[in-house]
């Protein structure tokens, strides 16, 4: 199997806190791995060591076979598309800038640009018009596909997805969702996606990740979560969830 | 994006470009001698007397009136921003030379030597501290001098507060006469006079050159005990003078007793009272008393304007236009690295905490007198408000956008020219908003340290007690802080971002 991320034995502490505890992680290649556990558990900090905006305690982070380093951080990103809750979109800039900042600033030419928008448009469905818009324009939809086509570009080997649903009501929520799997699935790329949300999370994969105080504390599909939890922390936290969402039905998911 | 990279460096060249061809265009020093004066109108009578007089023995000669006080006068010598400039011996003694042994004459000349200055004969009247009556008191009573006093008890006298205070005042006065008088108090001098006139009071302290006195018709009661220190009014100048200029050492002492009491009040009167210019004053003395040809050098209002608004552009652009430059990547090198933006910021605060006036002061010995001092201490208080609104701009920023910017693979250099400054800069325009409005008001006191600009005309204005005149320096002074603002409020329209300027729906 293809890695696209490797993470071994990596530790990441703020003060006495360890939000990241000597922990090893594979993130396969070409589908979704999803990052879960309860505010804390170090998921937003696991993915923000992938690529390098923080740099580990102990450890190292490979990503397609090389080490993340200070040094080569900034040329790495540019193969892994980032996308965070609030969208993260620069304020000063239209969609259209936003989105093609990295073409121009790698000096792609305009048509090459261009072509990459309209092809990006199309895949998330953003109307054209609206990329000469500011984010402050936008409805909150709008912008996290404008952030999803910025983080799609450069054509990335990855995508890192914290939250990117979290910001948004939940009809917005649900539509994007659909979509968004829609989308990964066509790319076939690898995606990292963290989430509170266990059902967010079953939707877009089966490789589910539960953390706990910086650590692994279950890896598996959302079935064996369900069926074979290994503690106690995984059976409470799988009920809590259900408790929120079961009333919902969310996602048709079978016996909820 | 370019053009936000592009835009501040093109207005900062234009910032910078305008002072310095302005500066080339200035007229060249061509003056053999550089003769000073101090804000007060007897200086400044004195220092157009001595550049007539020079100028008559084919001198070129440039004079900088209305310096601020003795200590700028002083070191503007010492350092050879200024070749001469008038003083009095009781100023030498008790202040400039204080703990050197100068009662004498030649004491005090070999005092001034060791520093390398040199010092005329005695112009021929002494500035020092009188007491007042008018003149019919004095007939009726048969007074004379100041013993006099002592046989009338219940004079009432007024005095100035400083005059009740100083060491050499009235307390040392009485002891020195045994003066009996229990009517003693203190009041304002303008008023004094008016009550003199009025026989309210029936003698006051008066500088012995006062034009008052004359005015008023007032006698001076003479001071038989010798109690105030002797004022004489002299002429210092460099010893290199000799040398350099010569002859111009020789046409000085020409002047040497040549004014006397009498004549000084005269035409300190003929300024402050009829309205005359020191300049017309200083040369019907010349032509009158030394024979020498002198033309009064007034300018007009719109030359005087012309001028004043030339001095004060030059040292706001240039010291603003600096201040930009430096105090901007200050900011950001604050807004980078906490423990060394801690240190940066407490630097630039205290700078602002000292007097403005005192920081021009401490520039002379550096830097001499003139636009130089006064521009770097307007560079100086320039910094603050940029650093800080710099540095609160771009911390100010949501750490989403920073840590997306290094997420989608801008390098931070990238980050901060693309992302971070544009996003800042709403914040730094308004610091270098406020600078500017503090630079051209502050700019004002550099008339104190011979840098012209806007702040001569009310120097004088002040002095002479003309408000006209000081309107002509203090409403172009506000014109330009709002003509200055309204330039930045521009260049904010074209360097802030468009997108900051919507309103988010949410």
């Amino acid at each position: 199997m293809h890695l696209m991320f490797h993470l071994s034995d990596i530790s990441k502490s703020y003060g006495p806190l360890f939000a990241v505890a000597h922990t090893t992680l594979d993130i396969p290649a070409g589908r979704t791995t999803a990052l879960i556990g309860p505010s804390g558990c170090g998921k937003s900090t696991l993915l923000r060591l992938m690529n390098g905006l923080i740099a580990p305690d102990t450890g190292s982070v490979t990503f397609d076979g090389e080490a993340v380093t200070a040094a080569n951080a900034s040329s790495l990103r540019r193969r892994m598309g980032y996308v965070i809750q609030q969208g993260g979109l620069f304020p000063h800039m239209t969609a259209r800038q936003n989105i093609s900042v990295m073409a121009r600033h790698t000096g792609w030419t305009a048509a090459d640009t261009e072509s990459r928008l309209q092809v990006l448009a199309d895949l998330t469905r953003f109307p054209l018009d609206a990329l000469a818009r500011y984010p402050a324009e936008l409805s909150g939809g709008q912008r996290q596909r404008v952030s999803l086509m910025r983080a799609l570009m450069l054509d990335p080997d990855a995508l890192l997805l914290d939250e990117p649903l979290g910001a948004l009501d939940p009809m917005v929520r649900f539509d994007l969702q659909t979509e968004l799997a829609d989308i990964f699935k066509t790319l076939g790329k690898t995606v990292v996606l963290v989430t509170h949300d266990l059902f967010e999370a079953a939707h877009f994969a089966s490789d589910i990740v539960l953390l706990r105080d910086g650590a692994v504390e279950q890896r598996a599909s959302m079935d064996v979560l369900l069926s074979a939890p290994a503690s106690t922390f995984v059976k409470k936290f799988v009920g809590a969830q259900r408790g929120l969402n079961g009333a919902r039905g969310l996602n048709g998911e079978p016996g909820l | 994006m370019k053009y936000l990279s592009r835009l501040p460096a093109l207005l900062l060249t234009v910032l910078l470009a305008v002072p310095f061809t302005a500066m080339h265009t200035l007229p060249a020093a061509a003056q053999d001698i550089t003769v000073g004066s101090k804000k007060f109108t007897e200086s400044v009578i004195l220092g157009e007397i001595i550049k007539f007089t020079m100028t008559g023995n084919d001198i070129e000669t440039a004079h900088r009136r209305d310096l601020g006080g003795t200590r700028i006068l002083w070191s503007a010598l010492l350092k050879g921003d200024i070749d001469i400039y008038p003083e009095y011996t009781g100023t030498l003694r008790q202040e400039l030379l204080k703990g050197t042994d100068t009662h004498t004459l030649p004491l005090l000349r070999a005092a001034l030597a060791k520093q390398g200055i040199r010092m005329s004969a005695p112009l021929g009247f002494n500035n020092t501290y009188a007491i007042g009556v008018t003149k019919e008191t004095a007939a009726r009573y048969g007074l004379a001098t100041i013993s006099d006093l002592r046989r009338h008890a219940d004079f009432s006298l007024g005095f100035s507060n400083e005059f009740l205070d100083r060491g050499d005042g009235w307390p040392a006065l009485r002891t020195t006469y045994r003066l009996p008088q229990q009517n003693v108090r203190g009041l304002d001098h303008d008023l004094a006079y008016r009550g003199l006139e009025s026989g309210a009071i029936d003698g006051i302290d008066v500088y012995t050159t006062d034009a008052e006195i004359a005015y008023y018709d007032l006698f001076l009661l003479q001071d038989d005990r010798n109690h105030f220190p002797v004022y004489d009014a002299v002429i210092l100048y460099r010893a290199d003078l000799a040398e350099r200029v010569p002859g111009a050492a020789a046409t000085l002492t020409r002047l040497e007793g040549t004014i006397d009491a009498a004549r000084m009040s005269a035409m300190n009167g003929a300024v402050k009272l009829d309205k005359k210019s020191e300049s017309t004053v200083a040369a019907a003395f010349v032509t009158d008393r030394l024979k020498i040809a002198a033309t009064p050098s007034d300018s007009g209002f719109v030359a005087r304007l012309w001028k004043s608004t030339r001095d004060h552009l030059v040292l706001v652009i240039i010291s603003l236009g600096a201040a930009i430059l430096f105090a901007v990547p200050l900011g950001i090198l604050a807004a980078r690295h906490d423990r060394v933006g801690q240190c940066i910021l407490a630097v630039v605060g205290i700078i602002q905490t000292i007097p403005s006036l005192a920081l021009f002061v401490f520039m002379i010995p550096l830097l001499g007198i003139g636009g130089p001092p006064a521009i770097v201490a307007l560079f100086l208080y320039s910094l603050l408000p940029i650093v800080r609104n710099t540095h609160a701009g771009l911390r100010g920023i949501d750490s989403g956008i920073v840590e997306s910017a290094a997420a989608i693979g801008l390098e931070p250099g990238a980050s901060l020219r693309i992302v971070e400054l544009p996003l800042a800069m709403r914040s730094i325009m308004a610091g270098i908003k406020t600078s500017a409005v503090i630079n051209v008001g502050t700019a004002t006191l550099g008339a104190l340290i011979g840098a012209g600009g806007y702040g001569q005309p009310i120097l004088t204005g002040i002095r002479l007690d003309d408000t006209a005149l000081i309107l002509e320096g203090a409403i172009p002074a506000a014109v330009l802080a709002l003509a200055v603002q309204g330039v930045f409020e521009l260049a904010e329209r074209a360097v802030v971002p468009r997108g900051l300027r919507l309103k988010s729906n949410g």
